[in-house]
């Protein structure tokens, strides 16, 4: 394995894992909320970088049909969006897990209208979380270009065929520049095994793809989709374990730092964690036993890590990039219920914040943590901290 | 007639890639129309269909009457699925070995055709993908309990647009989708109904020899829809054609043909009075429809070049 260390986008640094990937297809439309990563593909393609077909469709929502036609005649297949344009996909998203069709999608997370706001936060991941896709979350550059190239391979597994969504932070991470090492494509060839779809559309053996199911197949057509999302952990384990082999970098569904034997655990989700290390590692100067917990398997949701990484803890502060108008922060909803079946269970506080691009900084991590701490010492965990907000 | 030797039925293809068994209601002039469709496409056909009658009728799980690669996803979106599955052969060929020859069909009612479709409909002929729109247009949502789309005809009356004390139903012309289709300057665009078998047949052959988009609008006799009788199917397309009430043209590179003339027109009222979304109407009504369609069907004799009568 050999591979080039460059300073480059990380909207870029995905393009060139697409490039590396060798899609066939690219379906895209490029209107804001969109990011570099569709430019660069086409401007491959022009060039005759990337021997591709690129569509470019007339909205989001042709963007993802027109990966649902490619993608079941067997072409490896990649779009990517975010915010309005990833909801306005919505509809279509459902189809392509139920047809378990491989799409790979990188989604540059960024809030929803409204009011308008083009910013980064997870809203737009969050709406999607039942629409049967992998989602993985990433913290920069580094990792968005890895799990791009980990998502063809576990999408496409024969154990899986599920459409995969890697959310990169809009702005935060896809608008920075930052040090990437990019494989070699020698290395990608023998990682990444050809798509091979296992029952194409195709005139020599034809299908019939889409039926509409009654009320007596329904149920079991959904329960079967279900148990396929949940079954793929296996293959995204596996996936994790030969690209850190192949390259040394690991990933896990739930990674900890600085985690082990802290009374209180701070759980986060995408490029924030980075801000909270620096929190954590002043804190933990400080004589304070914080660490941290960051969840990067967002779908299928990694109950038993979970438990395990916070089972000990007396106390959780979970962050929300997202809310839920009218209900629990999503993330923390999740973790409580995770929790619930412990017999010793640590309190968890829920915090929102960073929506709509704004930032949390190390030392708003710290009164983060000092907020919720003083919460969770009077025990008034049942509501949800809005952090940072001007009441 | 250059296409005459198509007239000998025996030649036509006993081969069926829809096949019989579907739901579709008695007398159904869509489903009709599909089974010719299908029979001049052939075997090398992958079709991406939009939710619609047709689609419901064909493939409830685990059952199916398609014989070709066949995918439906959702309403609005078939002509974009067509894209893709076009845009995925094309790059299959040029990288991995592909060497079938496919010809790519999206299809879908008047609704997912006109109204709801029709965004990515000209998206994908904009893009010049190489395939094949047929819309069966039967003039309303007639899966779903006969709403009004923009084909329904003015004065049919609906279930979303009724005929009432203070309303003559659909008070709307039919929107005219072959010169929205012909607008984006594609190749070929023909018009075709149910009753004519063979004129459907010609054109979809037409049609695949096209390099690029082309676009078929079929008019399709829907019995439940328009409360006639089933055993009258055949006679109401001809009466559509008839009475100049649906044209039967064609437009190749910019030029039109108009395929079906008569030396005189039958009365609009013919085809009108056996028609139970028409029942309503008014003498005046029925004049003015009258009025209406000479005056189109004169435009379209123009624009193929003929004499007005």
């Amino acid at each position: 394995m050999t591979s080039k260390r460059i300073g480059i986008e990380s909207s870029l640094a995905v393009s060139e894992a697409v490039k590396l990937a060798n899609v066939d297809v690219i379906a895209a439309y490029p209107i804001t909320p969109q990011t570099h990563i569709v430019e660069s593909l086409a401007e491959m393609v022009a060039n005759g970088k990337l021997d591709a077909e690129y569509i470019p469709v007339e909205s989001e929502h042709s963007a993802m049909s027109a990966c649902l036609g490619s993608c079941a005649v067997g072409a490896r297949t990649f779009t990517a969006t975010a915010s309005q344009g990833l909801i306005l996909m919505h509809e279509v998203l459902l189809v392509a897990a139920s047809l378990r069709l491989p799409i790979v999608m990188a989604v540059a997370n960024r809030a929803l209208s409204g009011p308008l706001n083009i910013w980064g936060d997870h809203s737009d991941a969050m709406i999607t979380r039942d629409a049967g896709w992998i989602q993985i979350f990433i913290e920069n550059g580094q990792q968005a270009f890895d799990q791009v190239l980990c998502a063809f391979r576990i999408a496409e597994h024969p154990d899986v065929l599920l459409p995969t969504i890697i959310n990169i932070d809009g702005f935060h991470v896809s608008h920075v520049i930052e040090p990437v090492y990019i494989l070699d494509q020698k290395s990608v060839d023998e990682f990444l095994p050809p798509y091979k779809h296992p029952r194409p559309l195709d005139p020599d053996d034809p299908i019939t793809m889409g039926c509409f199911a009654a009320p007596n197949l329904y149920t079991e057509a959904r329960r079967a989709l279900d148990a396929s999302v949940r079954a793929s952990k296996t293959v995204i384990l596996d996936t994790w374990k030969k690209y850190g082999d192949l390259t040394g970098r690991y990933y896990n569904p739930v990674e900890k730092y600085k985690a082990d034997g802290a009374e209180t655990i701070l759980v986060t989700m995408g490029s924030y964690s980075e801000n909270a290390m620096i929190a954590i590692d002043d804190l933990q100067d400080q004589g304070k036993k914080i660490g941290l917990v960051r969840l990067r398997l967002w779908r299928p949701f990694p109950y038993e890590e979970i438990q395990e990484a916070l089972s000990s803890a007396k106390n959780v502060i979970v962050l929300d990039r997202a809310i839920s108008l009218g209900g629990p922060a999503p993330v923390c909803s999740e973790i409580r219920a995770a929790l619930y079946t412990l017999d010793k269970k640590p309190q968890v506080a829920s915090v929102v914040g960073g929506l709509g691009g704004r930032d949390i900084s190390p030392d708003n991590f710290k009164t983060l943590i000092d907020v919720a701490m003083g919460k969770l010492k009077a025990g008034e965990t049942q509501e949800i901290i809005m952090f940072g907000v001007r009441e | 007639m250059e296409t005459l030797a198509i007239y000998a039925s025996r030649l036509v293809t006993e081969r069926d890639y829809f096949a019989s068994g579907h739901r579709a209601c008695s007398g159904c002039g869509e489903a009709l129309a599909l089974r010719y469709v299908c029979k001049a496409l052939g075997r090398n056909t992958i079709i991406s269909n939009a939710t619609g009658c047709m689609e419901i009728v064909s493939s409830p799980l685990p059952e199916t009457s398609w014989e070709v690669p066949w995918i439906h996803t959702l309403f609005e979106n078939a002509s974009a699925v067509a894209s893709g599955i076009e845009s995925g052969i094309k790059a299959l060929k040029r990288k991995h070995g592909y060497t079938k020859e496919v010809k790519v069909v999206a299809m879908g009612g008047d609704g997912g055709t006109a109204d709801i479709g029709l965004q990515s409909l000209s998206g994908a002929l904009e893009r010049g993908h190489d395939f094949i729109y047929v819309c069966f247009d039967n003039e309303a949502y007639m899966n779903t309990g006969i709403q009004r789309s923009s084909e329904t005809p003015f004065g049919a009356s609906t279930t979303t647009a009724p005929a009432g004390k203070f309303s003559m139903g659909q008070h709307t012309q039919k929107k005219n989708m072959p010169a929205i289709a012909a607008a984006h300057n594609i190749r070929y665009v023909a018009t075709s109904c149910s009753s004519y078998p063979f004129d459907i047949m010609n054109k979809i052959e037409k049609a695949k020899q096209i390099k690029g988009p082309s676009y078929i609008h079929i008019l399709s006799v829907c019995p439940t829809g328009w409360r006639t009788a089933s055993n009258l199917t055949i006679t109401m397309g001809r009466l559509a054609v008839e009475t100049g009430i649906f044209p039967m043209y064609e437009i190749e590179d910019g030029k039109y043909t108009l395929n079906f003339d008569y030396p005189k027109l039958r009365p609009v009222e013919d085809y009108l009075k056996v028609q139970g979304r028409f029942r309503h109407l008014t003498k005046e009504n029925t004049a003015e429809i009258q009025e209406h369609v000479l005056t189109e069907f004169n435009r379209i004799r123009l624009l193929a070049g003929k004499k007005i009568k």
